[in-house]
């Protein structure tokens, strides 16, 4: 039992059950499934639809903080993506052409490879602190996007594009089989490889890591193009869920949710070790949060209260500091059987 | 000396953390004006008996008196405020404050409500006045060498006028000159009535500074002594205890074998290398199955020499060449790939990396060379760990366990196995010896020799001459950033000679 409530996901996760338990509470159908059409439907199937964005931008900022980075553009280059996106789309003679899709996406895609390149290029050659570096295109990013699209709401009618945020494969919402996809594609690249080890040495101790010969500046650089594509995708999805790309709002915050996701998932935000399961379980309990939030009928003007009421709530369980003071106080009350448990682990 | 003049008299002090006992009824006197050795390994007890003299520890059972009273330091404050000064091994520092605001950090003189940053700075200059240390109070402290940034700590312990000063590790950062100039201070302080608690890894200072000293092994007490009538080879003994072998190997140094021809080509040749602001030009040969040894003052650019050589730092002009023909290395990656190692003196920060396990920090440098998506396979790397925990007697021999963790002696061969297991062909190694125990550094020094003789070059770099000449077939001496001469090592060459050396700059 102690191990299990000394596991690093012990708390998030409990969070998680608390919050779908609450959700559950105020309606019954809350945690229902059903198949409509071939299609599950539900509560908790939107979650995780609309929780997919969320999920690949935290994939990648995960991989960042990871290396001591972080990597505040990516709310920047999500707007980016769905400008790019469905303006090119817009433009094209037939936009419901495969075809055109593909090359939109492909397009969207590669402008934000290269938004990563200038990411990494300005923390690894010029030695810019990330959080500065990054800021550059957090601001610049979203002027970007409105020169792309004129600075109106660019909307367009393409069936297959809106396949890519509203649409289903076997039965399954197309976002969250994409986030599933990259999530797996992560884990397996980081920990089958020898990827993850590197990037580990890089973030605890990046002198060290590049005397034994790895290559940080390579590492640290794609980490920044990794987390630009994610975003690139995670904004492809938001667009063409409403098929509207809007540069103001697009994306919104959604670097601030993602690393509140990190970091609920218990990688730390000095660099080193990371955990892709962690990140999602923190995705899953920002997201549910958000829908908590809305399914209470609490006014949107306090949500951000409320998610920084349960953001703390659980990175104070999770922290050493309060676990040590809490096994004290235990420890005072039942001295032998503390001592016992301690000599047990 | 009688026993009136006791200022702190712990009786069977006994320290548990779970599972482990690290202290087991420990006595320790220390009399006003006598600077006291605390010896014994890693591991011994030694930091957790000063701990538990500066209020860090609790003990589980025992007593502290101080000043013939009992006292219970419930935390470094209470210790503090009775006159206990701690200078820990580690600079506990802050590099972006000036040097002046970091000795009085806490004890800044007061005008009102405010700092009187001019009686501040007054002060502190009083006091780097006191040690000798030339530098300007009001620059920033990270503007200086390690050396400084020592005596900048210690000079901070005597803002509060101690009773009782530890120094722990003090010299271990510090050259033969910085070192004369800290005891000149301890031996003023000693005759003002100061009681000092001193420990250190070097024998010859432990010697030189000490009037008692009480030795530890295994968290237990061997003895209290006067210095002048313990031998060295006996408190070797009481330190290592029943292990003999490890004395022995103390004993039989390496052989200095006959340097390998002059004549065959060099498997490292550098002719002219030089860095602005780092080292003047310089020539080294190393040959293969060779011990080069650097020799030197810290800041003489010993170090720099051997990050020149292995492409961790770019050097400006000048030529190297591996087996006769010129390479560049933009990188340590790119020194790695042609069989180059470089182990930095600085094992925390440039060496080990903490959090990751033992296995990963030795399989880290191969990996690396073998680029991300190659990754080793599982059974290889667990036959590599195997074979170096085994062969290097790395403790605890558990792959899984974090490097941090370790003892400082342990980590180093971690280190030492990480370089070993990319099969180096030349292999500089930097201080290699620096901060861990007398066991572990004559394995270290062992092995180095059974490496050469197997083949590989091998640079030597430490600030501890004996440790140069018994390891090295060659000596590079280096002063004020140049080489200034070579020896060749000889039965009949002593460190005098290198001292001479280093003195007039001239081979003898």
């Amino acid at each position: 039992m102690r191990t299990v409530v000394r596991h690093n996901l012990f708390w998030p996760l409990m969070a998680l059950v608390a919050l779908l338990v609450a959700n559950t509470v105020h309606d019954p159908d809350f945690l229902a499934i059903e198949v409509r059409d071939g299609h599950i439907f539900g509560a908790l199937v939107n979650l995780l639809r609309q929780g997919a964005p969320l999920l690949l931008v935290a994939l990648g900022m995960t991989l960042v903080i990871a290396t001591r980075g972080i990597d505040l553009s990516v709310g920047a280059v999500v707007a980016i993506a769905g400008a790019i996106g469905l303006t090119f789309a817009a433009g094209a003679p037939d936009p419901a052409a495969p075809a055109t899709v593909l090359v939109a996406i492909l397009l969207a895609l590669g402008a934000c490879a290269v938004f990563g390149v200038w990411n990494g290029f300005l923390v690894t050659v010029l030695g810019i602190q990330p959080i500065i570096a990054t800021l550059v295109l957090m601001t610049a990013g979203r002027g970007i996007a409105m020169l792309i699209t004129s600075s109106q709401i660019t909307t367009v009618t393409s069936a297959p594009f809106k396949a890519l945020g509203t649409g289903y494969w076997l039965g399954i919402p197309i976002p969250v089989i994409i986030a599933g996809v990259v999530l797996a594609g992560v884990a397996l690249l980081t920990r089958r490889t020898a990827l993850g080890m590197l990037v580990e040495s890089v973030g605890v101790n990046p002198p060290a890591a590049r005397i034994a010969g790895v290559s940080a500046r390579g590492l640290t650089w794609s980490v920044y193009v990794v987390s630009a594509l994610f975003s690139g995708l995670a904004g492809l999805i938001i667009a063409t869920n409403t098929m509207a790309a809007d540069a103001n709002n697009a994306g919104l915050f959604i670097e601030l949710d993602a690393i509140l996701a990190v970091v609920i998932g218990g990688t730390s935000l000095a660099g080193g070790k990371f955990s892709l399961s962690g990140t999602l379980v923190g995705v899953l309990v920002i997201q549910t949060l958000t829908v908590t939030v809305t399914a209470l009928g609490i006014p949107p003007s306090v949500t951000p209260l409320f998610k920084a009421v349960v953001v703390i709530a659980v990175c104070l369980a999770q922290s050493p500091a309060v676990r040590s003071r809490l096994a004290a106080r235990r420890r005072q009350a039942a001295p032998n059987a503390a001592v016992a448990a301690e000599v047990a682990l | 000396m009688g026993e009136a003049s006791a200022v702190v008299e712990m009786r069977g002090i006994t320290v548990e953390f779970p599972g482990v006992r690290a202290l087991d009824g420990v006595d320790l006197t220390l009399h006003r004006g006598e600077v006291h050795a605390l010896m014994g390994e890693n591991g011994a007890g030694k930091s957790t008996l000063i701990k538990t003299l500066t209020g860090v520890y609790q003990p589980t059972a025992g007593s502290v008196a101080f000043d013939g009273r009992p006292v219970a330091f419930a935390g470094p404050g209470d210790a503090q405020a009775a006159g206990v000064s701690t200078v820990y091994q580690e600079v506990n520092l802050c590099e972006n404050l000036t040097v002046a605001e970091n000795v009085m950090l806490g004890h800044e003189p007061r005008r009102g409500g405010s700092i009187g940053w001019r009686a501040t700075r007054r002060r502190a200059a009083e006091l780097l006045e006191r040690l000798e240390v030339r530098i300007d109070p009001a620059s920033s402290l990270g503007a200086h060498s390690l050396a400084v940034q020592q005596l900048v700590a210690i000079c901070r312990s005597l803002v509060v006028e101690p009773r009782v000063l530890v120094l722990d590790e003090p010299t271990s950062s510090l050259d033969a000159d910085e070192v004369e100039r800290l005891f000149r201070v301890v031996r003023r302080l000693r005759d003002d009535g100061v009681a000092i608690l001193f420990v250190s890894h070097f024998l010859e200072q432990v010697y030189a500074i000490s009037d008692r000293m009480t030795v530890l092994r295994n968290g237990r007490l061997v003895g209290e002594f006067r210095t002048a009538e313990l031998p060295r080879r006996e408190l070797v003994h009481h330190m290592i205890g029943g292990s003999l072998e490890v004395l022995e190997r103390l004993e039989e140094a390496p052989k200095r074998s006959l340097a390998p021809d002059a004549a065959a080509q060099p498997l490292v040749s550098a002719v002219g290398i030089t860095r602005k602001g780092s080292i003047e030009p310089f020539d080294l040969d190393v040959h293969q199955g060779e011990v080069v040894g650097l020799a030197g003052l810290l800041g003489s650019g010993r170090t720099e020499l051997a990050r020149l050589l292995t492409g961790v730092d770019k050097p400006d002009a000048g030529q190297l060449r591996l087996d006769g023909r010129p390479v560049r290395f933009g990188s340590p990656r790119a020194a790695l790939r042609r069989k180059v190692a470089y182990s930095s003196e600085n094992r925390k920060a440039e060496g080990v990396v903490g959090d990751l396990t033992v296995r990963e920090n030795i399989v880290l440098a191969l990996q690396a060379d073998r680029g991300w998506a190659r990754r080793l396979p599982g059974r290889t790397v667990d036959e590599i760990v195997a074979r170096y925990i085994a062969a290097l007697g790395i403790r605890p021999a558990n792959p899984d366990a974090l490097v941090r963790n370790l003892s400082g002696g342990n980590q180093q061969k971690v280190l030492l196995a990480r370089w070993l297991a990319t099969a180096p062909r030349v292999l500089v190694l930097d201080e290699p010896t620096r901060g861990i125990d007398v066991g572990a550094k004559a394995e270290i020094q062992r092995l180095v020799a059974d490496l050469a003789a197997d083949g590989m070059a091998v640079v030597f770099v430490s600030a501890e001459l004996e440790e140069v000449l018994r390891l090295s077939h060659r000596v590079a001496v280096l002063r004020d950033r140049a080489k200034v001469g070579e020896l060749v090592n000889s039965e009949d060459v002593g460190t005098d000679d290198v001292v001479d050396l280093i003195a007039s700059g001239e081979a003898p």
